[in-house]
């Protein structure tokens, strides 16, 4: 069946429609990951996203749960070039469209992905709508616009505490916006003891606890609607607990203590994000998802500095926090997907706490 | 750290001649390379025997030695150019094994010359079997269960312990020379017998078989400060078992999940960290593919040819990144000069996909076995770009030229289903051909899978193919089914086959519904940042991205793979043609599809188009384009072929026109030019049947040559004695329809003379006239070419200058043509004329100093020789003796037979430069690697007739001092004649067989002149085998032992030859 992606600048990309059969609108974004599609429709922070594959074989290897980062897809859309038929791994559980269904999304194949996507770097991102039915285009753009990614977080949240290797020394609080799995598996491959948090737990909850160390996670969404978390973030920054943050957990440590942040044209959102450390003045290629970044002026030098940038357009990759046991990063050393060159920022944590 | 300032002279050793396994890639290595020294204002020595190279040129090194790649002469190089360093990681295996030798020795560090890169430890550490092993189990990263053996005992006992199969690995060998798969005893001992014969160290390393396992390729960089990239990731379509040269290679990999993916990446990283390398590196793994599995195959700390296939995969120019790399560069200071706004420091991101094809030369030799394995057979190698792999299959195959233009081999339908299933099972250059007809028989992925192991993925792309196919076949064209199938890559002669209709119908539906081919660019970045490169590929989504920019633009047709007979000189000359027109204010566009050349860099032309040299695909490019003209002669005969076509498009063929192209090859026409023009030639006439052949050949009188027209290296071209061997050859010939009839032409003994030359209608100028010291039957390729002539009468070179300007002006020639002569008898025969580039035209220029492709352009647009510098007729004389030598790649084609003959063989060439023309040729033999001891052993077996005439070359080695052997009759022929030849059994007569002489290796080289035929059963056959397998020249024509002796006559050494830099010339 033929299928539309309607834009909210007006243009119009047809496809065949694979997946659930519902129209939904959605943030348009695209991912240049050649490997890692399963990681990346299950990564929490894609909710309320569309997302485009710029590379055009997907579901080569078709599904395994297993490499799931969460329990679903959290992505609202797919849109691929080519859809495998004969996908082939020896961890193969199914085809990637059976995974779509089960999940409800939908999504289109055949489109002009690398089209969709120059529109998307020269226009930025923008909302869609994808459909089967385009007959009333009025209808659809009123959809568009009322549409909003809007508070996600507490979406996507874990709705109580999970505990994980409650006999290990060590205990990390890891403060869960959405995260990965494999950010609870690089801490519990370390050893150390972790229990995952709802976002809408309180410092208070949390440091009543004595976490030896804290981990804010990953997540969707603008990081200033995230009000409450922002809040609870000072409280934390204020506490003498080892804290690791990673992406949105990264800006809303930034929000927390004063720095601001701004929405990229099109975000960075790939397994080959160039990122310098400013100490080892060394470069590692990081996986990076992520629409919002903070605004290096915004920095008050007495709280941070910032320990790792951007080398293809100089954002602010990472800080590392003045008198405190903080550092934060705006990539993703977790990876899955993407290169592993930076999981030795879990380590660092580790030997912090 | 930034640029050492410290470097301000470097030495660029080159890889030397074409061979099997170490091709065209390093001139495109090097030349980027010299480029980017020369642009950071460092001098640069370049040393490379090939001459047909570009990197050779004047304007890319400061100093250019043409001379043999010897430890010896390198030496002497160093001594005399005192350069500060020495850049060892770019050419080839061979340029890195004389740095290191160099290095070892202790005359780097005697010279003050510091090795760029990567360092000593390094390179020994990834080169040395023992050594990375060692290293690689100090890391935590599997290696196959392995051991380096030293001598064949040990070899046997170490693969009892681990079990058959093995494979066995020479160590310090080009593209796996000597190695292979042994399944016994008896197949370990002979294998590992010439493995540690060829290996330079006399090591093996005997392995666990791990065949059928994924073949996963990553290319990877790093910095002296420890930052590490991977430019690309490739996976053999072919498992485990296949030399990586010789597989199908799909990139990015397809069937690897990220987990795979990562787990190997970071592999390749940790590898490259320990060994500290400083450039680029490629790390080839083999993938357990029904688990994690995986080990480390093997390590090249150097650029390779993968690392030619991932620049031009990904758009990222891996030597110019590795030379600033080497000159002390950061990857964070250097440029992304694609995006002119990143870094080099990234990793490339495909948002389409390449696929890489082998070109074997098996049509050369019909006794070779077209099996794979670990020996590297192919000579060149086609990619295609493409949004799917369906596409990019199509693609890749119909640029391969191989008279196919989809996944359907015609033979096939004669086969039953039970012989298909059969050849499935047999790793040949074939089968992806056989997987798609076992697929059309109905035989299940599951099954195909089971029997070859090539992942289930790939059978499944075929199945797509072939599902198309079908429909075609019963389907009405309908317009969705015309769309679908031009996205998988099918052609409108395709569809119309398949479908029974004719290409015009196709053609027009595809007009009339606006299904035209749109342009991608190749952006490494897949399209996250505006890109700066004109680097496109085909496709049939919408949103053409190539523009017309209105220019006044000429298209330069490439020459497609590196084959034998159409090598590197075609690409030298097409990439001279896009700078002489860009000199003269034109815009350039190439079409090409061979990753491994220079023109398919995309800072040559001002666009380049990565597609298939068919009509219909250059037709794509020639109605986006509009094109003011296009220039087919100097892209050899893949470009020729597309005059035809290209006029029918209205594109106009500039330089000689397509009807006096034709003239030049339709026999008729041709004989009537020469008639007018009072030339002779040897007579002859056209045919198409055996019957025709027959009469044709008796009314001319044996021996008489048989050719298909419009060919080149004499493909299927052969010297016929009678009725049999004529029926044989015509036979051979028409195994392929033929649309032009086949030559026979009565064969004139005599000297071959050879000529380049420019006409632009007036005037014509002649660089050079070249003499082959073969005489003619042997192919002018293969043949050793002298200039200036040693032995042609002054009245003769008037005459071959005479006639060279009439027939050129005969044929209304503009531009380049090239004729080759026989003289014989005190009489000058013309045997024929191209109207277009050779494969001389790149040595001519540089020994002359006349930039040949540079006049023929600017004569191509309509200037003439008159009002150029450089005079009219033939040019004056070098003082320089120039003695080209064909280098061959016998060793690595198992079964080819060595004899030479009318159809070449030899895939590259070398060159040697001296004011003496002893030392000339002198030098030519040491650069192509023959023994030039003066005194030692020798074996001759030759066939009666040639008798007498070896008797006097017998002499000459006879009187200094060699020692000959020679099978009995030969023997007694000698003995009667004065000379006191050991007799050697035959082979049949026992023990001391003459196998056993040339394999005891006291031989310095053989003598046999082949008997008629081209059966493979025969003794002088097992003889060539014999001796190339281990290692000893073998000379099949009286004319090169000949210039052998010239050569060691007056003793001259190695040391004492001078070098010469021929920018001085």
């Amino acid at each position: 069946m033929k299928g539309y992606l309607v834009l909210e600048n007006g243009q119009i990309f047809e496809g065949e429609k694979i997946g659930s059969n519902k129209d939904t609108a959605c943030e348009v974004v695209f991912n240049t990951g050649m490997a890692g599609y399963i990681e990346t429709f299950t990564d929490p922070s894609y909710a309320g996203q569309g997302i485009v594959m710029t590379y055009p074989l997907i579901g080569n290897y078709g599904i395994i749960k297993q490499d799931a980062e969460s329990s679903k897809i959290w992505a609202k859309a797919v849109f691929i070039h080519d859809l495998a038929e004969y996908e082939s791994n020896f961890r193969t559980e199914g085809t990637l469209e059976s995974f779509l269904i089960e999940n409800d999304i939908p999504g289109l194949k055949n489109v002009n992905t690398r089209k969709l996507t120059k529109i998307l770097r020269d226009s930025g991102t923008m909302r869609g709508y994808i459909t089967t039915d385009i007959s009333n285009l009025s209808k659809i753009h009123g959809e568009i616009e009322k549409y909003r990614v809007g508070d996600v977080v507490e979406e996507v949240t874990c709705k109580q505490p999970q505990k994980y290797g409650e006999d290990a020394e060590k205990q990390v609080a890891l403060l869960d916006y959405g995260y990965k799995k494999n950010i609870l598996k690089s801490l519990l491959k370390r050893g150390v003891g972790v229990t995952v948090y709802p976002a809408t737990t309180t410092a208070e909850e949390i440091l009543a606890t004595n976490p030896d160390g804290i981990m804010l996670s990953n997540g969707p969404g603008d990081p200033e609607d995230c009000k409450f978390q922002i809040e609870n973030v000072k409280k934390l920054y204020d506490s003498n607990v080892p804290i690791f943050g990673i992406c949105l957990g990264h800006q809303l440590m930034g929000l927390a203590t004063g720095a601001q942040t701004a929405k990229l044209k099109y975000g960075h959102r790939g397994p080959n994000h160039p990122v310098k450390d400013l100490e080892t003045r060394r470069v590692y290629i990081t996986s990076q998802n992520h629409g919002y970044y903070i605004l290096e002026t915004s920095i008050d030098p007495e709280i941070a500095e910032v320990s790792h940038v951007n080398l293809n357009d100089r954002t602010v990759e990472g800080l590392n926090y003045k008198n405190k046991n903080i550092f934060t990063v705006q990539f993703h050393p977790e990876a899955c997907p993407g290169p592993e060159d930076t999981g030795y920022l879990f380590d660092k944590f580790i030997e912090m706490i | 750290m930034s640029k050492n300032n410290k470097i301000k002279k470097v030495l660029v050793i080159g890889s030397g001649p074409i061979i099997i396994g170490q091709a065209a890639e390093f001139d495109y290595a090097g030349t980027q390379a010299c480029r980017e020294l020369k642009k950071e204002g460092i001098e640069v020595v370049l040393i490379n025997s090939n001459p047909a190279t570009i990197m050779t040129d004047k304007n890319m090194a400061d100093k250019i030695y043409l001379e043999p790649l010897t430890v010896e002469t390198v030496k002497k190089i160093i001594k005399k150019e005192k350069p500060d360093s020495i850049l060892p990681n770019l050419g080839g295996q061979t340029g890195l094994n004389l740095a290191m030798e160099l290095a070892e020795s202790g005359f780097l560090d005697e010279y003050n010359v510091c090795l760029l890169g990567t360092g000593r430890e390094g390179i020994k550490n990834a080169e040395d079997r023992q050594a990375f092993k060692d290293m690689m189990e100090s890391i935590n990263e599997p290696c196959i269960a392995s051991k380096v053996v030293e001598d064949e005992e040990d070899a046997v006992e170490f693969a009892n312990k681990i079990g058959f199969p093995v494979i066995v690995r020479p160590a310090y060998t080009l593209g796996g020379t000597g190695g292979g798969i042994a399944y016994d005893e008896e197949e370990l001992r002979e294998i590992s017998g010439s493995g540690l014969r060829l290996s330079r160290v006399h090591q093996v390393l005997i392995e666990k078989c791990i065949a059928g396992w994924k073949e996963i390729e990553y290319e990877v960089m790093r910095d002296s400060k420890g930052t590490c990239i991977t430019i690309c990731n490739m996976e053999n379509i072919d498992p485990v078992g296949v030399h990586t040269g010789d597989s199908i290679v799909v990139a990015p990999s397809q069937t690897l999940s990220d987990k795979e993916y990562q787990m190997l990446r970071t592999s390749a990283i940790k590898i490259i960290s320990a060994l500290k390398i400083e450039g680029g590196c490629n790390v080839q793994f083999a993938l357990n593919p029904n688990s994690f599995e995986y080990a480390v195959i093997e390590v090249n700390p150097r650029v390779s040819r993968s690392s030619a296939l991932a620049s031009k995969a990904t758009g990222y120019p891996i030597a110019k990144v590795a030379t600033k790399i080497a000159i002390g560069y950061t990857l964070d200071e250097i440029i992304n000069q694609v995006t002119g706004k990143t870094y080099a420091c990234f990793e490339p991101v495909l948002d389409y996909v390449v696929v890489k094809i082998p070109k074997w030369p098996f049509k050369k030799f019909l006794t070779a076995s077209r099996d794979l394995g670990t020996q590297m057979k192919a000579t060149g190698e086609v990619m295609a770009i493409a949004p799917n792999l369906e596409m990019g299959i199509m693609k890749a195959i119909r640029s391969l030229e191989e008279n196919l233009d989809s996944l359907i081999i015609p033979a096939f339908k004669e086969y039953s289903d039970k012989e298909i299933e059969e050849k499935l099972s047999k790793v040949d250059n074939e089968r992806f051909f056989t997987v798609a007809e076992a697929l059309r028989r109905g035989i299940s992925i599951d099954r195909i899978h089971e029997i070859t192991t090539i992942d289930k993925f790939f059978i499944g792309i075929a199945a797509k193919i072939v599902r198309m196919e079908k429909e075609l076949t019963e389907s009405k064209l309908t317009v969705d089914l015309l769309e679908r199938a031009k996205k998988y890559g099918f052609t409108d002669k395709v569809i119309a086959r398949l479908n029974g209709t004719t290409e015009k119908v196709v053609h027009n539906l595809r007009k009339e519904n606006n299904i035209v081919a749109s342009y991608k660019m190749v952006d490494t970045c897949s399209a996250e940042f505006e890109a700066q490169t004109p680097y496109y590929y085909s496709s049939y989504d919408d949103d053409n991205e190539a523009e017309d920019t209105g220019k006044k633009k000429v298209m330069v047709l490439g020459s497609g793979p590196i084959r034998i007979g159409q090598g590197i000189e075609f690409d030298y000359c097409s990439v001279h043609g896009v700078w002489s027109l860009k000199k003269q204010g034109y815009e350039t566009i190439i079409v090409n599809n061979n990753p491994e050349t220079v023109s398919t860099d995309f800072d040559i032309a001002d666009k380049l188009y990565f597609e298939p040299l068919t009509p219909e695909d250059v037709e794509s490019i020639v109605d986006i384009e509009k094109p003011y003209g296009a220039i087919v002669q100097f892209g050899g005969q893949t470009a020729i072929k597309l005059t035809k076509a290209l006029s029918d498009m209205g594109v106009k063929i500039l330089g000689t026109a397509e009807v006096d192209m034709d003239r030049a090859e339709d026999r008729e026409e041709f004989d009537k030019a020469l008639s007018n023009c009072g030339i002779l030639r040897p007579k002859g006439d056209t045919i198409y049947t055996v019957e025709e052949a027959i009469e044709v050949a008796n009314k001319l009188g044996y021996p008489v040559l048989v050719r298909p027209s419009y060919v080149l290296g004499g493909q299927g071209m052969a010297i016929a004695y009678d009725d049999k061997e004529i029926t044989e050859y015509v036979n051979e010939i028409n195994e392929v329809a033929q649309e032009h009839p086949i030559l026979v032409d009565k064969y004139v003994m005599g000297r071959e003379v050879e000529v380049d030359a420019i006409c632009d209608g007036e005037d014509i100028l002649i660089p050079g006239i070249m003499e082959h010291l073969e005489r003619a039957g042997v192919h002018s390729g293969d043949s050793i070419s002298v200039y200036p002539t040693q032995n042609v009468e002054k009245q003769n070179e008037k005459e071959i200058i005479e006639y060279t300007e009439k027939i050129a002006k005969e044929l209304n020639v503009i531009g380049i043509l090239n004729i080759q002569f026989i003289i014989s008898e005190g009489k000058v025969y013309i045997i024929e004329v191209n109207p277009r580039s050779s494969r001389t035209v790149p040595y001519i220029s540089k020994v002359t100093n006349l930039p040949m492709i540079e006049i023929a352009t600017n004569v191509i647009l309509g200037q003439k020789l008159k009002d150029m510098p450089y005079g009219t007729g033939l040019y004056k004389k070098s003082d320089y003796i120039c003695v080209k030598m064909p280098v061959f790649s016998f060793e690595k084609i198992k079964n080819a037979d060595t004899s030479l003959g009318p159809e070449m063989k030899s895939t590259g060439e070398v060159l040697g430069v001296s004011k003496k023309y002893h030392e000339a040729v002198l030098k030519a033999f040491i650069a192509s690697g023959a023994n030039v001891s003066t005194s030692g052993n020798i074996l001759i077996t030759v066939r009666d007739k040639d008798k007498p005439e070896m008797l006097t070359v017998a002499k000459k080695f006879d009187k200094i001092g060699f020692k000959i052997y020679a099978t009995k009759g030969t023997a007694s022929y000698l003995k009667e004649n004065g000379i006191d030849a050991i007799v050697v059994e035959k082979i049949w007569e026992g023990k001391d067989s003459i196998l056993d002489l040339i394999q005891s290796g006291k031989l310095n080289f053989v003598i046999n002149t082949p008997t008629k035929g081209k059966q493979s059963g025969r003794d002088g056959f097992k003889i060539r085998r014999m001796a190339v397998e281990c290692k000893i020249p073998c000379f099949t024509s009286l004319d090169t032992v000949n210039a052998l002796y010239k050569a060691i006559e007056k003793e001259t050494k190695e040391t004492d030859l001078d070098v010469v830099d021929i920018t001085k010339v």
